[in-house]
């Protein structure tokens, strides 16, 4: 067996489904990352991403099935593991600087108190929020709440990090500027990422590989795309790349048409498609228009 | 136009001199219709009837009172500050052992489902009792006065407490719980730092009811054990019949249960945060 960063194993959650059954969400979910990959996670509602990303984080237990990060289980939440929240999660009676304080006093135990506020003072610039430290979270828009939540992760400076839909309650013009400061962070920082987003642009944007989910129940991690786009990537000009659109026709197409019956390899494992190489015949089954309105019903 | 806070205030100052005005009208003594009986001349003139006092009679008798508050002339005898005194001392005696037993107890209860499960019936049985029913219990057991009034006030400020502890601790947003898991501090870290500010003002609530309903028994209180306090001091003045003094302590009751309020009502604001 190859030795990858995280590596995931016959993961799968069983509900009781309140008539006396048993609802599997998804089941025999497979894949490894390795280190400094970016990896986007999408899937139909309800196909259990966030469960898996819990699970991931340490939050929520599995029914069956391990993680495995460096060779070691994972069991329990953990600071290796850093989690951004749709909600953004942010303490309310603390200021913005004082909520990665909190965090990276948490990682560091032993910094000085300036230390502290330096480190915690860096990564709030780093998301353009040095005028706001004194801030409580509910005199921030949503966007710059995010931001907080952003700098607050890569502050503690996780193994692997964990993003849970991060722009979902945002407007699409935050979004988009909030998106080219994770894509400079990630530049910088070249974390391990595993994020869930609803969003395909979004997805070819940030990631190096993008897991596409079955729908549930018995929901499965079907296939492995990868985006063959160079880094550093900016939202202005990716489209300009002929990667692009191969890739993102891919995408909508298994959206649209394909997830309710993908399946993974006999192995359990993702299977690996390279659109932009060509092979991704299933692309063409869906004409242009289909794939447009596809996307816009995904984006929505 | 005035802001409304001046208008308000302008407004209130007139129904007061509205009431007190209604009020020194209907308890002015009658005016001798006819020429004195021979009873009446016997009695210096003085009216059969005992009346309300006017307002002016009860505002003489806090000036004078106010002015000197804290002289102490013997057993029966002492200034309305020393009453207060002891009562304001009693109640916040009593409400801090409260503090001390429901806070953490409360803590204890709205994290653990089985604690809250194991002791909900107790607390639903001792809560509707009157704090004043224990009072033989404890005079017996405490076989003092002053003590007795203290276990009063600590037993019906407790609740409150307890039961707004339990409810604010419980009802923590979840994901404040796992930013304190992701970063893993431990139960005690998380209990100082997560959980106590975000149901601080859930707490300060339940302090809030606490501190008005112990100033609200401890007259009562007061008047069973005697010797000390403002609601022995309403209940011997009664027995004086000097109504003008219990009119007097009265007010001064609704004006220290005010104050008591007022700085809880300070507290919650300092906790407060916005979502």
């Amino acid at each position: 067996m190859n030795k990858s960063f995280l590596e995931v194993d016959g993961l799968s959650k069983v509900y009781p489904d309140g008539q006396g059954g048993d609802l599997t969400v998804f089941e025999d979910i497979r894949f490894a990352l390795e280190k400094g990959e970016f990896v986007c996670i999408i899937g139909h509602s309800g196909c259990g991403k966030s469960t898996i990303l819990n699970v991931l984080a340490g939050l929520d237990e599995a029914s069956s099935g391990n993680v495995v990060m460096n060779g070691k289980e994972v069991k329990g939440p953990g600071l290796e593991r850093g989690v951004v929240f749709q909600n953004y999660s942010l303490l309310p009676w603390k200021t913005t600087l004082n909520n990665i304080v909190f965090a990276v006093r948490a990682r560091w135990p032993k910094w000085s108190k300036e230390q502290v506020r330096e480190h915690s003072e860096r990564y709030l610039s780093m998301v353009g929020l040095d005028h706001a430290l004194n801030r409580k979270p509910s005199q921030l828009s949503g966007g710059m709440r995010q931001r907080v939540s952003i700098a607050r992760a890569f502050a503690t400076q996780p193994e692997l990090l964990l993003l849970d839909e991060p722009f979902g309650a945002l407007d699409a013009l935050t979004r988009g500027v909030i998106q080219d400061e994770l894509v400079k962070i990630w530049e910088e920082t070249r974390q391990t990422v595993f994020m869930i987003t609803h969003d395909v642009d979004e997805a070819i944007l940030l990631s190096d590989r993008i897991f596409l989910m079955s729908n549930g129940p018995n929901a499965r991690i079907a296939e492995s795309v990868k985006v063959d786009i160079p880094h550093p990537r900016a939202r202005a000009t990716i489209f300009q790349n002929p990667a692009y659109h191969k890739t993102r026709d891919y995408l909508v197409d298994f959206l649209v048409n394909r997830s309710g019956s993908a399946l993974p390899e006999k192995d359990g494992s993702p299977k690996f498609v390279e659109p932009a190489r060509g092979d991704a015949t299933a692309a063409s089954a869906a004409t242009e228009s289909e794939a447009e309105s596809a996307a816009r019903a995904v984006n929505a | 136009m005035a802001s409304l806070n001046v208008r308000a205030a302008l407004l209130s100052v007139s129904f007061l001199i509205l009431a007190l005005g209604i009020w020194e009208m209907a308890t002015q003594p009658p005016e001798a219709q006819t020429g004195m009986t021979e009873y009446e001349m016997l009695m210096g003139g003085a009216d059969q009837e005992s009346r309300v006092p006017p307002p002016s009679a009860v505002i003489k008798l806090a000036w004078a009172e106010l002015s000197d508050p804290f002289y102490d002339a013997g057993a029966n005898d002492k200034g309305i500050g020393i009453q207060l005194g002891y009562s304001v001392y009693r109640v916040l005696t009593g409400y801090l052992a409260a503090m001390a037993i429901a806070l953490p107890i409360g803590f204890l209860i709205g994290m653990s489902p089985l604690m809250y499960k194991a002791l909900n019936p107790y607390i639903q049985v001792l809560r509707p009792i009157s704090p004043l029913a224990w009072m033989p219990l404890a005079l017996f057991i405490i076989q003092d006065s002053d003590a007795s009034a203290i276990f009063v006030i600590f037993i019906c400020s407790i609740w409150p407490m307890l039961l707004n502890t339990a409810f604010g601790v419980a009802n923590v947003r979840q994901d404040w719980v796992n930013v304190a898991r992701t970063h893993e501090l431990g139960p005690l870290r998380t209990a100082i730092t997560v959980i106590l500010p975000a149901a601080a003002p859930t707490i300060l609530t339940g302090m809030r009811i606490s501190i008005g309903i112990a100033w609200l028994v401890i007259v009562a209180a007061e008047m069973l054990v005697g010797g000390t306090g403002i609601g022995y001091y309403v209940w011997n003045e009664w027995n004086n019949l000097d109504l003008a003094s219990v009119i007097f302590s009265i007010v001064m009751i609704g004006v220290v249960g005010m104050v008591l309020d007022l700085a809880l009502g300070k507290a919650q604001k300092m906790v407060e945060y916005k979502e």
